[in-house]
């Protein structure tokens, strides 16, 4: 999979919140052989810095996707975004721009906004947007080069509330890579995410928040790697009568 | 003679297993006061190694299960446990505590109202910790400062340590790899309208909060949890945070004063436990994160093991002499 200049294998892309320590992320992180993980930084962190834990991130060797996670403005997603390059060195900005705090739904608007400035500056922008198709071909004018639609609210663990959209956005953007974020709650969502065709699926609470972070963290790979070859080995197609799979014709006569 | 750097948490937990093994003590403190320079100020104050055990190893419960106990034979210790409640919308996250914690009772509304009246009316559901309880934090660090001068240790304040020392427990200060600090934002509120005589605890997939009675109608608001090293007061967002979940838990704390606001810096390691570590010929005792209060006096009992280990031994060897 390519995203912008970069190949990438996993499909898998781990959030690094709310875990119950560091170890435990760096242990699921490296379970799960995630290449790409994304990294919140807080502006309260402005005053000082979290070095400390961003050190630690560094350890794993992957490559740090830094997020504009809790931003609800064009400006402060832009800020954001220049602190992030700053810290982390890297052009690659995960664009959140929320417009409802309760359902952390994106802002649409600010969000194609704050992409071109981003863009127009050499951000490599990885916009988290719905999967409206007209916002899909905005953010594309923009200069993004990847989209991100939800696949349910951040956080709640619903999985694919909207399957239909995703494939339309699949059909709509055949050459744009398509990372489902937000919303996976178990491994059956992310591997139903792969199957739908969409390139990769980026997560997080799912994994901080089960009872065992780093077992769920493995089964999620294990389920984007089994998404993604079904969706690659091409499914039958569905019945609506039972075809026996094995053949009828010559069998004996039963009494 | 056994030398301590600092007289926060740790360092006089450390002093008083240590004098009470015998052991001649002296610590040194470089701020001018007892407490001053220490993060334990604003701490909670909980002593709640189940509630604790839902984001923690299970060894938060096996070396926090008897600082109660030791706590009461220093200060007072109030024993009423800790009522953990959450919002209609946000119940799975109560059922996720329930299935991660043990030792607590599923109450209903009647049940909360009974403990809390205050709260009549007010949540369909919740856990009660009955074991659990609190104290308060600068009360209880002056009330060990006090203990360990009577049991003849010497405490030498406004002096930095010198170059060498026995046991290291400066926090933060300690140069210690992999020692990372996690900021923490809380407030101190003074609601002559709201009884409320045990910690609460607020359930949000954002903003968790606790509220800890400190008596005379004052509440200990906490805490956020940020990887950072900022050491500015509290943000307006953490504030806002904070007290928007505050009001949530009981809307009379509107009318609350708010007497103090602070942040400070947890010293924690990667697995959020405490470690004793030997570098350059000192023990260092660090890392103990949200769980201070908690976890100091096992922490303690075990430095003092490491560093008299004559004295657990001798029963053994008089007993293998008989």
């Amino acid at each position: 999979m390519r995203l912008y200049d970069s190949e990438v294998t996993s499909r898998l892309l781990l959030g690094t919140a709310q875990y119950p320590s560091p170890q435990v992320l760096m242990e699921a992180i490296r379970a799960s052989a995630s290449e790409i993980i994304t990294v919140s930084l807080r502006r309260e962190t402005a005053g000082g810095s979290g070095a400390g834990f961003w050190e630690l991130l560094q350890q794993l060797g992957a490559r740090i996707l830094p997020n504009t996670a809790g931003c609800h403005t064009v400006r402060d997603a832009v800020t954001t975004a220049h602190m992030a390059r700053e810290v982390f060195g890297t052009p690659w900005i995960k664009l959140e721009v929320i417009g409802h705090s309760d359902t952390l739904q994106p802002d649409v608007f600010a969000l194609v906004e704050a992409a071109r400035i981003l863009s127009d500056e050499g951000f490599q922008v990885f916009p988290y947007t719905t999967e409206d198709l007209v916002v899909g071909e905005r953010l594309i004018e923009a200069g993004c080069e990847v989209l991100m639609p939800w696949g349910a609210p951040i956080g709640s663990g619903q999985g694919l509330l909207r399957r239909d959209g995703l494939r339309a956005m699949r059909a709509h953007f055949p050459d744009v890579p398509l990372i489902v974020d937000a919303g996976i709650g178990r491994p059956s969502d992310a591997a139903e995410a792969m199957e739908l065709g969409m390139d990769a699926v980026l997560l997080n609470t799912a994994v901080a928040k089960a009872g065992d972070p780093v077992l769920m963290a493995r089964a999620m790979a294990q389920a984007v790697e089994a998404g993604r070859a079904g969706f690659e080995a091409e499914p039958m197609e569905r019945r609506d009568m039972g075809v026996p799979s094995t053949p009828v014709l010559g069998l004996a006569e039963l009494m | 003679m056994i030398t301590i750097a600092g007289s926060g948490l740790a360092g006089l937990a450390c002093a008083y297993e240590l004098a009470r093994r015998g052991a001649e003590v002296t610590v040194y403190e470089k701020s001018a006061r007892i407490g001053e320079g220490s993060v334990s100020r604003y701490a909670g104050g909980m002593l709640a190694p189940w509630c604790e055990a839902e984001s923690a190893e299970a060894e938060v419960i096996t070396l926090g299960s008897r600082a109660l106990d030791w706590w009461a034979r220093i200060t007072p210790v109030v024993r009423r446990g800790t009522l953990v409640l959450a919002p209609a919308r946000d119940r799975a996250d109560l059922t996720r505590f329930a299935k991660r914690t043990e030792a607590h009772q599923v109450v209903d509304e009647a049940r909360i109202a009974a403990l809390e009246p205050e709260l009549a009316g007010r949540f369909r559901t919740g856990l009660h910790f009955a074991q659990e309880g609190h104290l308060e934090p600068r009360k209880a660090l002056t009330d060990l400062a006090s203990r360990v001068k009577e049991m003849g240790v010497t405490l030498h304040l406004g002096t930095p340590a010198p170059a060498k020392v026995t046991l290291d427990c400066t926090g933060m200060s300690a140069p210690l790899p992999g020692l990372r600090p996690v900021r923490g934002e809380m407030a101190i509120l003074h609601a002559p309208g709201v009884e409320i005589s045990r910690t609460l605890r607020l359930l949000h997939p954002r903003i968790p909060i606790y509220l800890v009675p400190r008596g005379d109608h004052h509440f200990m608001l906490g805490a956020t949890m940020v990887e950072s090293s900022a050491t500015c007061p509290p943000t307006l967002r953490a504030l806002s945070e904070l007290m928007n979940a505050a009001y949530t838990l009981h809307p009379g704390l509107a009318e609350a004063s708010v007497v103090e606001v602070g942040a400070g810096l947890r010293p924690a390691f990667a697995n959020n436990l405490p470690q004793l570590v030997w570098q350059d010929g000192t023990l260092f005792l660090n890392g103990l994160y949200r769980h201070g209060f908690l976890l100091a006096p096992a922490m303690a009992t075990r430095t003092a093991e490491m560093l008299i280990p004559e004295t657990e031994n001798a029963d053994h060897r008089e007993r293998r002499t008989a």
